[in-house]
């Protein structure tokens, strides 16, 4: 599979870089038909490289197993990085209901205690994170719903 | 009678002058010794804001009161904090079991590493024993 997905990328590349050299000059003069075509909405001489890619279909394929550098244009499939717990990680064994600056990284802007599934935290360390972002909620030191003003 | 070690947090109205707070945390104070408890430490924590608006005030003063006494005599820190008019809120948090347990933690990893760097260089005890005076120093 890597063999299939790696040549067709070489030989894009191999195509677009004359077509990106042929829509740098055309940047610079934008009056030009030739750069109204390529890049469509040619707001950027910079982003002409890129644009070129998804400008037919048999081209707008060829980035997305390419990954790198087509990751934007792609955009549905992502490389997840295996979370991991930042306590364990860190080793820090006493989540303080003081530690404020602590507990405010697992506390969304609208006061919500971030789930653990976005943060990677492992299930004994979000108890007592949890429990502890309560407490610091009780005595003011965290917001129950976000800031107010 | 069990003694347990509690943590006492509470805000004062901002607008609370020093002298007023003293008095207020020493009539505390001869609160906790006299029902047969002691007092670990006092800490005023300054003035903060607010996560939220507590009795219309955005700011407070926050003291930390480390206790150790029986569950009787929070009861009675508790009454006497929700009577004093200027403190706007308090939280008991009992630390005893925490601090166990995190002892535990740290005697155990302090063994790990002691038995690790041992074999390894297992002729001089010098170093070890300075090792184990410099640690202290340095936490």
């Amino acid at each position: 599979m890597a063999d299939e997905t790696k040549a067709p990328v070489a030989e894009h590349t191999a195509s677009e870089t004359p077509a990106a050299s042929a829509s740098a000059p055309s940047s610079s003069g934008p009056s030009s038909s030739g750069g109204s075509s390529s890049g469509g909405s040619s707001s950027g001489g910079s982003h002409a490289p890129h644009r070129s890619g998804p400008r037919d279909s048999r081209d707008s394929r060829g980035p997305r197993p390419g990954g790198p550098g087509g990751g934007r244009e792609g955009g549905r499939k992502f490389f997840r990085r295996k979370k991991v717990c930042k306590f364990c990680v860190e080793k820090i064994e006493s989540i303080n209901y003081k530690d404020v600056r602590l507990l405010a990284g697992f506390v969304a802007e609208s006061g919500k205690i971030v789930p653990r599934r976005l943060t990677g935290v492992c299930t004994p360390h979000q108890r007592r994170l949890s429990s502890a972002i309560k407490q610091a909620r009780n005595i003011a030191l965290l917001p129950f719903a976000g800031r107010s003003n | 009678m069990i003694n347990r070690t509690y943590e006492l947090m509470f805000i004062v109205r901002p607008d609370m002058v020093d002298e007023e707070l003293d008095k207020l945390i020493s009539t505390l104070e001869t609160a906790v010794t006299s029902t047969g408890g002691t007092v670990k430490s006092v800490e005023k924590m300054g003035k903060r804001r607010l996560a939220y608006t507590v009795r219309r005030f955005n700011d407070g003063m926050y003291i930390l009161l480390t206790v150790e006494g029986s569950g009787g005599l929070i009861h009675e820190l508790e009454r006497r904090l929700r009577v004093t008019e200027p403190v706007i809120k308090f939280i008991t948090v009992r630390i005893d079991e925490e601090q166990k347990r995190l002892d535990k933690i740290k005697k155990l990893r302090d063994a790990r590493k002691k038995a690790a760097p041992a074999p390894a260089a297992a002729t001089p005890a010098t170093p070890v024993a300075e090792a184990g005076e410099a640690a202290p120093v340095a936490q």
